[in-house]
């Protein structure tokens, strides 16, 4: 059945829904008008570029591994009915979304850099520290990226009919074998989703990288750092990198368009 | 009568939007766009300066040089731009706004350590030392293009952990004792009081940073502009800047 038009909008909706529309979209085009075409391919390999890039894409890889290894259980968890203070736990899991990314980095550099409360005493017995590391762009990728994998992945735990669970353990599967065969896959577009998403927020990752692991190339010079850098030295570079950064938040929306986008 | 209402909401909410730009043209005080290495000292100079001018109110805007002159490039109204490098203001002469540059103040670089200096560091030779943790600016800045010509001129390849985006940033890498080692503006260190200690180079004497300041005419206040520029060269300013750890012009 085909909805029944609704006639013309009212003028001021169209008014307002306009300019928001320009507000989002202005900045980007803006983006691709001013991005040195002709230098493109040059600018691109250039070894700080490459190197950059190449760091990105490794940190935010192996960042997304980690969450989905700690953050599909965290969400399993959260799933189970019944589960007391999940509300309380849900909260804990958003924060790191809505905070500033800097602060998210000066809480890392006060837990875990070379004085930190847990980081003092691991340099002192290992002689090893975080910051200044890839390690230290990973664990800031983790923290930011994490709440969007569990969020996704809970999402779609709660919207699962429990049933399947409790028919696979009545036939005698046990419960690791339930959760690997009967769970995990019924929910793998949702945790599919939340890997990209946790990866794309990881591969934009700031605040936290330069406040924590600082900014050398090729240990923790990621391409949002080398944009800010260019910035300074080569607005060309920094406005071609900034493009492909958008071009890979395309890509990830495309590969979403079925739970963000129904129909394009 | 309901779309009229709808209507109001967005002139309403434009209206809002407007007016927070409004506000910043209205009030008009003197806008000062100074290098981040100024953030403390510039304040007091422009206190006295306001005084001496019915109270004028000083605004400023404190960030990296380079980032300075790329907003001024975009047209940010601005009376008065300091630079903390001199070729990032030639660059700026072909810009129609930016008045004749003079330079105000001197600047050079110096180490600074953690409290107490826990690694022993002595001097630039500790720079090549991989087993420390050092911190300078990136070369795209200018702390780091002075750094890297320090480095030159005394024949150390340094061994950094981070190449940072501005001096305060390499500041607070060693007050939070992540760094056993940075290099730094000498007046860095003054500022931060007991967070850092300082570690004299007199090697870094020769590469000499030199902050020229020149009036702009894309603010409301060309001419007040003109006046703190003249007013920084003066007794009263060269001597805060000195209490600050700034050098003569």
């Amino acid at each position: 059945m085909t909805p029944r038009p609704l006639g013309r909008p009212p003028w001021p909706l169209l008014l307002a829904a306009g300019l928001a529309l320009l507000w989002l979209t202005v900045p980007l085009l803006g983006l691709l008008v001013r991005a040195p075409w002709s230098r493109a391919a040059g600018l691109l390999a250039e070894p700080e570029a490459l190197q950059a890039l190449g760091l990105s894409l490794g940190t935010a890889t192996v960042a997304t591994l980690v969450v989905l290894l700690l953050g599909v259980p965290l969400a399993w968890v959260l799933s189970r009915p019944g589960l007391p203070g999940a509300g309380v736990l849900r909260a804990l899991v958003t924060v790191p979304l809505i905070l500033p990314p800097v602060v998210g980095g000066v809480a890392l550099l006060t837990v875990l850099g070379r004085s930190g409360l847990l980081g003092a005493p691991l340099h002192e017995a290992t002689g090893l520290a975080l910051p200044f590391t890839p390690a230290a762009v990973v664990v800031a990728q983790v923290f930011v990226g994490l709440p969007f994998l569990v969020l996704s992945v809970e999402g779609s735990l709660r919207a699962l009919d429990r049933r399947s669970e409790e028919v696979a353990a009545t036939l005698g599967a046990s419960a690791g074998y339930t959760f690997t065969r009967v769970t995990l896959p019924a929910v793998a577009p949702g945790v599919l989703a939340g890997a990209v998403l946790a990866w794309a927020r990881a591969l934009g990752e700031f605040g936290a990288t330069i406040t924590f692991a600082g900014n050398f190339p090729g240990r923790t010079r990621t391409v949002p750092l080398e944009v800010y850098l260019a910035l300074q030295s080569d607005p060309d570079a920094a406005v071609l990198l900034s493009v492909v950064l958008m071009a890979v938040s395309l890509v990830v929306l495309v590969l979403l368009r079925g739970r963000w986008v129904n129909r394009w | 009568m309901r779309v009229l209402r709808g209507a109001g909401v967005v002139v309403g909410v434009l209206g809002l939007l407007v007016g927070t730009v409004a506000c910043a043209v209205e009030e008009e005080p003197l806008v000062v766009s100074a290098a981040a290495s100024l953030t403390d000292v510039l304040p007091r100079i422009g206190e006295r300066f306001a005084a001496e001018h019915d109270g004028l109110e000083v605004v400023y805007n404190f960030a990296g040089s380079s980032t300075l002159a790329e907003q001024i490039r975009q047209g940010s109204p601005s009376d008065v731009f300091i630079s903390a490098d001199v070729a990032l203001m030639d660059q700026l002469a072909d810009v129609p706004a930016v008045g004749e540059p003079v330079v105000v103040t001197s600047n050079v670089l110096q180490v600074a350590v953690p409290p107490g200096n826990p690694a022993g560091v002595t001097g630039l030779a500790d720079f090549g030392r991989p087993e420390l943790r050092l911190v300078a600016c990136a070369p795209e800045v200018p702390c780091g293009s002075a750094a890297e010509q320090v480095f030159a001129a005394t024949g150390v390849t340094p061994a950094l952990d981070s190449e940072e985006t501005d001096v305060r940033a390499v500041l607070t890498k060693v007050g939070q004792d992540e760094a056993d080692a940075g290099l730094v503006y000498r007046t860095d260190v003054i500022a931060a009081g007991s967070r850092v200690d300082g570690v004299d180079v007199p090697e870094a004497a020769a590469v000499l940073n030199e902050y020229p300041a020149a009036p702009l005419t894309g603010g409301a206040h060309p001419e007040a502009g003109r006046q703190l520029v003249e007013f920084l060269t003066g007794p009263e300013a060269q001597q805060l800047l000195a209490e600050a750890g700034f050098g003569p012009p």
